[in-house]
């Protein structure tokens, strides 16, 4: 379970800049929850998932993973249990190492980087079989840099690199938003798939409202770092696109957009 | 021939540099100043040992005291940049400041003679093994021979090096930090690790050009840096060119052609004195020739 309680965080502090992102913010999400957070942009989201990734400092507050708080803990340590996969292609993969190399960095994830050999030739055959369940052909091309592939390919590589080793959260900030809408889907359906396979803990963050209904047990809203919209499990297989979309639109007139 | 020898003697010492300077400027991204401290340390390092007499057939023990006391620097300038958040640029530049003095204090003066000394040159272990292993017709060549072998050492095992976890994960924080800290490792130490095994390339170097050359002088780093960067600035070209061949191959060939270049310069005339301003703009050349524009990964937070 993680748990959010109290946070505090202020931009530019004791400037003519300074800006409260949150105020006594606090958030529950249960062990093998998918969580999607909608919300427009400046509204927390991002600075949410990097709270609580240790990406940026908090003020105050606690956040608690299965009640041992982390907040002291720095940003590394704690992407032992978390997977991140970023809205850009290029930030979960080694652009100038090959496809092997990059599996073999993430398949060695929580162990120690020593002198022994990069690339495990055993594994070798388990890397191919996990590239050939993404249908992208990429099991035959194990030795081409990974530079050379399409964002859509990169970003498939990147979710199944976060997701190779045991993880407890999966964090996926924007992870379909630089993608075609043909390449999105694919990404999406195959999140959907190693989610419920390894029956991971997810928060996600899209500007897609239709992945944000379609996919997961539970919905967020935030708007001006608060939750103004909160459904869980059967409640929220009863939200549709319209309600979600009508309340954005009230929220976006009352900020003037 | 005398000409081509002491240019691929001087080239291949060079290129052990080089291979530091590959390091840090082509894997870690890092531009790392510390290379003109380091360069000179090694070779006061080295100077101490065997002016105040390191043994009989012991001599390649400064070789190994030089790189160690490089390694020392390389990882003060990465505690500088991560521990205390100075920009890379800068902590380099402090650490080759302070080096000056440092490099004074071991030679302890400002310059160094080895010529009356031994040095993994000449001494009788080496004399010995050559005596009984080669012709005397190779001669000529013996320390051609052994400054090759402590090359391709150096290369053979950096090049080992990359292939292993702790490789990987150098090459990785040079290309993208953020996968290494998804890794869930300290991004900072590895760079840390990076700028030790590079300045201990660079100061090991710095040793063997003093021995080289027969002398220490503190002016010698100068410049170390430029070198450096200009031999793999020509090492990215030749393997855009020639498929296949490996970067540190390259590296070390690349020092070679710039060795070559400045003999050729200076056999046209031109003074020794000028010869910065000629890697400079050489350097300049080089680089607006090859548009050595790192495509960097942009941070979207």
């Amino acid at each position: 379970m993680l748990e959010l309680i109290n946070i505090n965080k202020y931009y530019n502090p004791g400037s003519v800049n300074e800006m409260c992102m949150f105020q006594d913010f606090s958030l529950t999400i249960n062990d093998g929850d998918f969580v999607s957070i909608v919300g427009s942009n400046g509204s927390g989201k991002t600075s949410l998932l990097n709270i609580i990734c240790g990406s940026i400092d908090i003020d105050s507050g606690e956040i608690l993973v299965d009640d041992r708080n982390i907040v002291r803990e720095k940003e590394y340590v704690r992407q032992r249990s978390i997977g991140r996969v970023y809205q850009n292609p290029a930030m979960g993969t080694c652009l100038s190492m090959t496809i092997l190399e990059n599996m073999s960095l993430a398949d060695n994830k929580g162990k120690t980087f020593n002198l022994s050999f990069g690339t495990n030739k055993k594994r070798i055959d388990d890397y191919k079989e996990l590239l050939s369940k993404l249908n992208l052909g990429l099991e035959d091309k194990l030795n081409i840099k990974v530079g050379s592939l399409s964002g859509g390919q990169r970003q498939a590589m990147a979710l199944l690199m976060s997701t190779m080793t045991p993880i407890k959260f999966l964090i996926l900030d924007e992870h379909t938003a630089a993608l075609d809408p043909k390449t999105a889907e694919l990404i999406m359906e195959l999140t959907d798939k190693i989610v419920k396979e390894k029956n991971i803990t997810t928060i996600m963050v899209t500007h897609n409202l239709r992945y944000a209904i379609e996919y997961g047990n539970r919905i967020i809203m935030m708007h001006q770092g608060n939750v103004i919209f909160d459904k869980a499990g059967e409640t929220k297989d009863e939200v549709n696109i319209d309600d979600v979309l009508g309340l954005f639109n009230k929220i976006s007139i009352e900020c003037g957009n | 021939m005398e000409i081509i020898l002491s240019v691929l003697c001087q080239g291949m010492i060079y290129s052990i540099m080089a291979l530091g300077v590959y390091i840090t400027y082509k894997i870690l991204d890092f531009p790392d100043m510390t290379a003109d401290g380091t360069f000179p340390l090694g070779a006061a390092v080295s100077a101490l040992m065997l002016t105040s007499g390191v043994g009989s057939g012991w001599t390649f023990l400064t070789l190994l005291a030089s790189f160690a006391v490089g390694a020392i620097a390389g990882l003060l300038t990465g505690l500088i940049h991560v521990k205390c958040k100075v920009r890379d640029l800068l902590a380099g530049i402090i650490m080759m400041t302070a080096l000056y003095t440092v490099n004074l204090r071991i030679a302890g003066k400002a310059n160094v003679p080895l010529y009356s000394t031994e040095t993994i040159f000449r001494n009788e272990t080496i004399d010995g093994i050559f005596q009984w292993l080669l012709p005397s017709s190779l001669n000529d060549y013996r320390v051609l021979i052994i400054i090759v072998i402590i090359a391709a050492l150096c290369k053979f095992i950096l090049d080992w090096y990359m292939k292993t976890k702790s490789g990987y994960l150098l090459r990785a924080t040079g290309d993208n930090a953020t996968l290494v800290t998804s890794l869930a490792k300290d991004k900072g130490l590895v760079k840390i690790l990076g700028l030790s095994i590079a300045n201990g390339l660079v100061a090991l170097s710095g040793g063997m050009m003093a021995q080289y050359n027969g002398y220490f002088d503190i002016t010698m780093g100068t410049g170390t840096v430029i070198i450096g960067l200009a031999s793999v600035i020509i090492a990215s070209n030749l393997i855009k060119n020639i498929s296949g061949l490996k970067n540190t191959t390259a590296v070390i060939i690349g020092a070679i052609i710039y060795r070559g270049a400045w003999a050729i310069i200076l056999k046209f005339g031109l003074d020794a004195r000028d010869m910065r301003f000629f890697t400079a703009a050489l350097l300049l050349i080089f680089l607006v020739i090859s548009m050595e524009r790192k495509k960097k990964v942009k941070t979207h937070a």
